[in-house]
């Protein structure tokens, strides 16, 4: 618990906060889209990418990585999207060999690093499950000025992010570039994704992004606070979880940060105020209630009738 | 047998049996759902740990069929409350993933269950942990698993054949003429769970997905028979299975890694070179048409 008031540790736990922000909104637009788990095929396919840019310069170097991550998760987007539309392959079993067979590359090439001197001192392993005690203030500073590159996107362009998510032909209509938006999403979506993955890990970043835009769905129908909401689980999510990990030795941070956006999820399913299920339920026995008023008064007033 | 032998024999039963229920898997659009139980099934076996407290194979097929038949009502029932179906997937084998992954680095350390054995497979040692069996004499108990659940896979195929092309072409019509297709769906998703938690000892959570979908994908690359799809599918898996073996051996590398990597492989030649669905046999085929 020590470890907690040191300044490095603070600073480890402002940078969950807002990667758990930037992932929330980013998760809300992959929602809109129907595509939460084309995050999971391209974290999974960031894999090989992290490999390489480690194996390129010999040791830990986050920009490196991250670049490698992001050029291999777009890589996999790409293939994704060609296996698609040049073959009766449906998207989602393509979704599924992307992520499958780029992450067994990622594991063949780990292992031949590993095995390489070096490699096991690397850390490369925590980049599977995340370990966001193995940031250091460098790593730190460059996640927290991706993510808030990514949330500005997200909010500079907000009005346009909602034509483009609800109603892209009028969107077409008010000659807004389609085309560009989707690169722009595609984009801000993989960069949420490789600044994520020291944090979180590749297995169970896509997580971050699908939870707590699910969640916030429970509590409003209007977009905006769905953002705002899904950017808040998200961001609370992200430190309780990395709060609870710093509890243990070596605790993995990215299963911590996960259970704590699904409890999260509980909690909305259950006591949301548009959906959820202990409103619906009351929703459902005052209509009940009514319903029977009604017979009630209905059969007394026929049988009043009938007696005059 | 040799030591290279039996691991060999262990990875084509892999390929086999995954390839089989693979087929099935693509044509009902669930190749997610797989993703999704390939990882919840871990939940299944760790708690199976925690609660016999060892690693025996019967525990574990038990724990994974429950498992996987909760992801997929968990699924079911947060659809039906207005979740999307790809965010419920999302939402709940991340969940319960993430709670084996603790479970493991919080209860069982690293006695004899890890987080990177449970990832990755580990194939290597599947020889050396063998039982008596009568009659046969010694067999690795994971080859042993692996061979009883193919037979099952196979046996629940060909037994309700017909049912299983038209629920998984035609759902409408099978409800229709009495087949019971929600019985159906949670069979298969046991099929499903059992199978990967065989080959669970060998690839791995992740790279089972891969023989899982890939041999599959690209069989239906090749054919429009159905059953012509599933020897071929079963055929790529064991294909990849030994080629992934030897690459890994070349490089010295994972094995289960590879065997992901070799059904890349398999899928991209097919991709290539299909002559019905093939992207060199649609440049060709223009020629040949306007010739004839």
């Amino acid at each position: 618990m020590s470890m907690l008031f040191s300044a490095n540790a603070q600073w480890v736990l402002l940078s969950t906060l807002i990667l758990g922000m930037a992932s929330g909104m980013i998760g809300c637009l992959a929602y809109w889209k129907r595509q939460s788990l084309m995050s999971d095929a391209l974290s999974h396919a960031a894999l090989p990418g992290v490999v390489i840019g480690f194996a390129l310069i010999g040791s830990k170097n986050l920009p490196v990585m991250i670049a490698g991550a992001a050029v291999s998760a777009l890589l996999g987007a790409l293939l994704i999207q060609w296996i698609r539309t040049s073959s009766r392959i449906k998207e989602d079993t393509a979704m599924g060999m992307i992520l499958s067979v780029f992450f067994g590359l990622g594991i063949m090439l780990l292992t031949i690093v590993n095995r390489t001197a070096g490699g096991n001192q690397s850390g490369l392993d925590s980049f599977i499950f995340g370990q966001a005690a193995s940031m250091v203030r460098k790593d730190v500073t460059i996640m927290l000025f991706l993510a808030a590159v990514v949330i500005l996107v997200v909010c500079i362009a907000f009005k346009e992010w909602k034509l483009f998510l609800f109603d892209p032909e009028f969107a077409r209509g008010l000659g807004l570039n389609n085309r560009l938006m989707n690169s722009v999403y595609l984009a801000v979506l993989v960069l949420v994704i490789v600044i994520g993955i020291q944090a979180v890990g590749v297995i169970l970043m896509a997580a971050l992004l699908i939870i707590p835009s699910v969640s916030a769905r429970y509590w409003t129908h209007s977009f905006k606070w769905m953002v705002i909401l899904s950017a808040i689980f998200g961001g609370g999510a992200g430190m309780t979880g990395t709060l609870i990990s710093t509890m243990g030795v070596g605790w993995p941070t990215g299963p911590f940060i996960v259970v704590a956006s699904s409890a999260l999820f509980v909690i909305s399913i259950v006591f949301g105020s548009e959906k959820g299920l202990l409103i619906k339920a009351l929703q459902l026995r005052a209509q009940k209630r009514q319903h029977v008023y009604a017979v009630m008064e209905r059969s007394s007033a026929e049988r009043g009738g009938g007696m005059g | 047998m040799s030591y290279t032998g039996w691991i060999l024999l262990t990875a084509s039963l892999v390929g086999l049996s995954c390839g089989l229920v693979g087929v099935f898997l693509i044509l009902r659009r669930m190749a997610m759902m797989a993703d999704a139980i390939s990882h919840t099934v871990l939940l299944g076996i760790v708690t199976a740990f925690l609660i016999t407290r060892e690693l025996s194979g019967g525990h574990m097929l038990i724990g994974a069929i429950i498992a996987g038949s909760l992801t997929a009502v968990l699924v079911q029932w947060f659809h039906a409350r207005g979740v999307q179906q790809e965010a419920a997937i999302g939402v709940v084998f991340t969940t319960l993933f993430a709670i084996g992954v603790i479970l493991i680095a919080t209860q069982v350390g690293n006695a004899h269950l890890d987080v990177k054995h449970a990832l990755m497979g580990e194939i290597t040692f599947v020889p050396w942990n063998v039982i008596e069996l009568p009659g046969i004499g010694e067999i690795p108990e994971a080859t042993f698993i692996l061979l009883l659940v193919l037979s099952v896979v196979l046996i629940v195929i060909l037994a309700f054949y017909k049912e299983w092309k038209i629920t998984s072409f035609d759902p409408g019509l099978a409800a229709s003429i009495g087949i019971p297709v929600v019985f159906m769906h949670y069979l298969f998703m046991s099929l499903v769970s059992v199978t990967t938690v065989a080959a669970f000892d060998a690839v791995g959570a992740i790279m089972v997905v891969a023989m899982l979908i890939t041999p599959a994908a690209s069989a239906y690359l090749w054919t429009d028979r159905l059953s012509v799809m599933l020897v071929l599918s079963s055929s790529f898996g064991v294909v990849s299975a030994v080629v992934g073996y030897y690459i890994a051996v070349w490089l010295d590398t994972s094995i289960s890694g590879s065997m992901a990597f070799a059904t890349g492989i398999v899928f991209l030649i097919s991709f290539l070179c299909s002559p019905k669905h093939g992207l060199l046999a649609r440049y060709v085929k223009p020629v040949t048409m306007s010739d004839s």
